[in-house]
């Protein structure tokens, strides 16, 4: 559905289910050059299991057709004012790589709006490849290659996909190919300057929960697990055999993982 | 030392879709051949059915056999999505019965294999949908044909039996200028020859019966998303862009963003019109794939010889082979299919009909039957079978005439093949001197 963020239109998908601010809130936020379909499986289950699912499009993403923003901040304000805008007063917050960022940015700037946070491929600071950054701007189709075979377990490269009848590797590329232009070199710039103060992980009240795939390539478990130790109370969860697309490639576990932390 | 890179296409025919099974730790692809898959609990019956979760409940619309198949391909095609069906025609029907109702269009190149012109020319009338029939050469033919309410265009690779090569990335264009997909059966070529989502189609399908599985022992077809057409965008596709009723208003272009027809086309063309390929035929196509990558340049070397062969005999008026430069498309081949038109080749023996049926009836290591891509070589008559519904308007917009016939070149030794051609045709030219 269609929702007014900053005067623009927002889409959220909100797993089958209407929106219903009185339920428990979850915004799933997505990563650089993704949408919210990377969700389906997650903001399905949430959906039917009682909770108010809302799996956004950021601006210059999927459906939403305003302007990318340029830094994890901006998006953070952006999905604030979505909050404020859907009358909701807290929301949990689940974040995949790029949107690990926006959640912990927005649980350090907003606490009084977050109830819990979930990282899912997560590390601060997100260092970005030089490689990866000149491809995403001059060279995206091989950027795009990069993402893909980095952004999955190695054995994804053959499969077999949990999915049935599905590539998981060709639809990640296909969904990458259909990001506007220059917005995937954005998205990877406002990681990569992304510096939260030293003591803003360690400022973080809400209940976290981190998934690390140990075949994570672009988030890997080591910085995982820094985030873990950063945050008082964290609790850190490995993902055996599954890379950086986690929702994919494992898309029972994290629901699993998710609904246990989510129990209320 | 190179980057990480994703596998070669030999490597994905081999592998792609499947890990040695966790419980058994076999590695060939199991046969599941099981109707339903028990649940674990009540709670994951319920995810599973509302799409929280991923996996099988009952095989008509997944199976874990068919699964393996269908990834298989999708990689092979480099497409988000693929559905086995119980043949390629199941897989034309669902594609249609996907994008469209009573009312709409498709414009369809001429060239078609005879069973995609009977349900084309014939039954989808019956049911509200109506196709025109263009020369696939003529770009502005496709371009005029296209109606408001057209919803598809339609081709094959290299068309059967007159062996017109598509132009894909030119009829892409038309297509998606008017905001329409483009729908190509490639069966004659298979993803060895021809990869048409990377040259502008998005939605591919094939009859698995031929190449794919290349035995002659089954009846299959796949269905390819190529993920590459917006449907949002277009406007037109109200099955994939509006919430439909029988799956819980679900909108599959939100619910999935590169594989929104697959899912529907799933969700329900398997689940109400059944059209479900058997595990067993699916076990059966993946031993084929296995050695795709080994058979078709065998089968192209085959071929490449038995046209020089028949280009040159007094009996023979004429040889139809896209990379004959006597062929109207004999450079798009070359650029399309530069590692080989395929193994399906026309000719016109002299003499008419009489002498074709002798020529076909003289023939000892060929069989006479209707089907191609097999490792036998194969001939048939189109005229008196497969195309016999054809009028001779129809038929020779088709590329089709009174004596032509067509060989399905097999992977016998050429030299074997070309010695069983020679005794037919010295027959057949007996006949024609009659």
């Amino acid at each position: 559905m269609n929702f007014l963020v900053e005067q623009q239109p927002a889409y959220a998908y909100t797993g089958g289910k209407p929106f219903d601010a009185a339920k428990p809130s979850i915004v799933f936020i997505h990563g650089a050059a993704n949408d919210h379909s990377v969700w389906t499986f997650q903001a399905r289950y949430f959906a039917h299991h009682g909770f108010n699912a809302l799996a956004v499009d950021l601006p210059g993403h999927g459906r939403t057709f305003a302007d990318a923003k340029t830094t994890i901040a901006a998006y953070s304000d952006w999905i604030v004012n979505l909050l404020d805008n859907g009358g909701i007063v807290k929301a949990t917050m689940v974040g995949h790589s790029m949107g690990t960022l926006i959640a912990l940015d927005a649980a350090a700037r907003y606490p009084a709006r977050v109830d819990k946070l979930g990282l899912l491929g997560t590390s601060v600071p997100m260092p970005v490849a030089d490689a990866l950054l000149d491809a995403a701007k001059h060279r995206p189709s091989e950027a795009f290659d990069m993402l893909n075979l980095w952004g999955h377990a190695p054995q994804m490269r053959i499969g077999a996909s949990s999915i049935p009848g599905t590539s998981l590797t060709m639809s990640y590329r296909r969904l990458l190919e259909r990001s506007r232009p220059g917005v995937l070199a954005k998205d990877l710039a406002a990681c990569r300057a992304f510096s939260p103060g030293e003591s803003t992980l360690e400022s973080i009240t809400a209940p976290t929960l981190i998934l690390s795939g140990t075949r994570d390539m672009m988030t890997p478990p080591k910085a995982s697990a820094a985030v873990a130790n950063a945050i008082t109370g964290a609790r850190l969860v490995s993902l055996e055999m599954v890379g950086h697309a986690m929702m994919q490639e494992a898309p029972g576990r994290v629901v699993d993982e998710l609904a246990a932390f989510l129990k209320p | 030392m190179p980057g990480p890179r994703l596998p070669h296409l030999e490597t994905l025919a081999i592998h792609a879709g499947q890990s040695p099974d966790p419980t058994t730790g076999a590695r060939a692809v199991p046969i599941y051949q099981s109707a339903s898959f028990v649940f674990p609990d009540t709670e994951t019956a319920a995810s599973l059915f509302n799409l929280e979760r991923a996996g099988h409940v009952y095989s008509r619309i997944s199976n874990p056999t068919l699964a393996v198949l269908e990834e298989r391909m999708a990689a092979l095609e480099g497409a988000p999505a693929a559905i086995a069906t119980a043949s390629g025609q199941a897989a034309l029907h669902l594609a249609i019965a996907t994008l469209m109702g009573a009312g709409s269009h498709i414009v369809a190149s001429s060239a078609l294999y005879g069973g995609s012109h009977n349900i084309l020319s014939y039954t989808l009338p019956r049911f509200g949908i109506t196709t025109t029939f263009v020369d696939g050469r003529n770009l502005d033919a496709w371009r005029a044909a296209i109606r408001p309410n057209t919803r598809l265009l339609f081709g094959e690779t290299v068309g059967n039996p007159g062996l017109d090569v598509l132009n894909v990335p030119a009829v892409a264009e038309i297509a998606h200028a008017a905001g329409l997909p483009l729908m190509v059966d490639a069966t004659l070529t298979t993803p060895m020859l021809s990869r048409p989502i990377g040259q502008g189609a998005d939605i591919v399908l094939h009859s698995a019966t031929k190449f794919l599985s290349g035995h002659g022992v089954v009846i299959g077809g796949v269905l390819i998303d190529g993920g590459t057409f917006d449907w949002r965008l277009s406007n037109k596709f109200p099955t994939l862009t509006e919430p439909y009723a029988g799956f819980h208003n679900m909108v599959m272009a939100e619910e999935s963003s590169v594989a929104a027809f697959a899912l529907r086309a799933r969700r329900e063309g398997l689940r109400d019109f059944g059209a479900t390929m058997a595990p067993m035929t699916a076990f059966q196509i993946l031993q084929g794939l296995e050695t795709l990558h080994v058979r078709m340049p065998r089968h192209v070397e085959n071929a490449r010889k038995i046209v020089a062969y028949l280009a040159t005999h007094k009996a023979v008026a004429k040889v139809i082979y896209p990379e004959l430069e006597t062929h109207p498309d004999h450079a798009l081949s070359k650029q399309l299919l530069p590692d080989g038109a395929g193994a399906v080749l026309s000719f016109e023996v002299n003499g008419g009909r009489a002498a074709g049926k002798t020529f076909i009836e003289k023939l000892g290591l060929f069989s006479h039957l209707a089907n191609i891509g097999d490792a036998k070589s194969l001939v048939i008559h189109p005229a008196s079978t497969t195309h016999f519904r054809m009028d001779a308007d129809a038929l020779k917009a088709a590329g089709i005439a009174e004596g032509t016939i067509r060989l399905s070149i097999g992977l016998e030794h050429a030299d074997d093949l070309i010695e069983d051609l020679s005794r037919a045709l010295a027959a057949a030219a007996k006949v024609a001197a009659t």
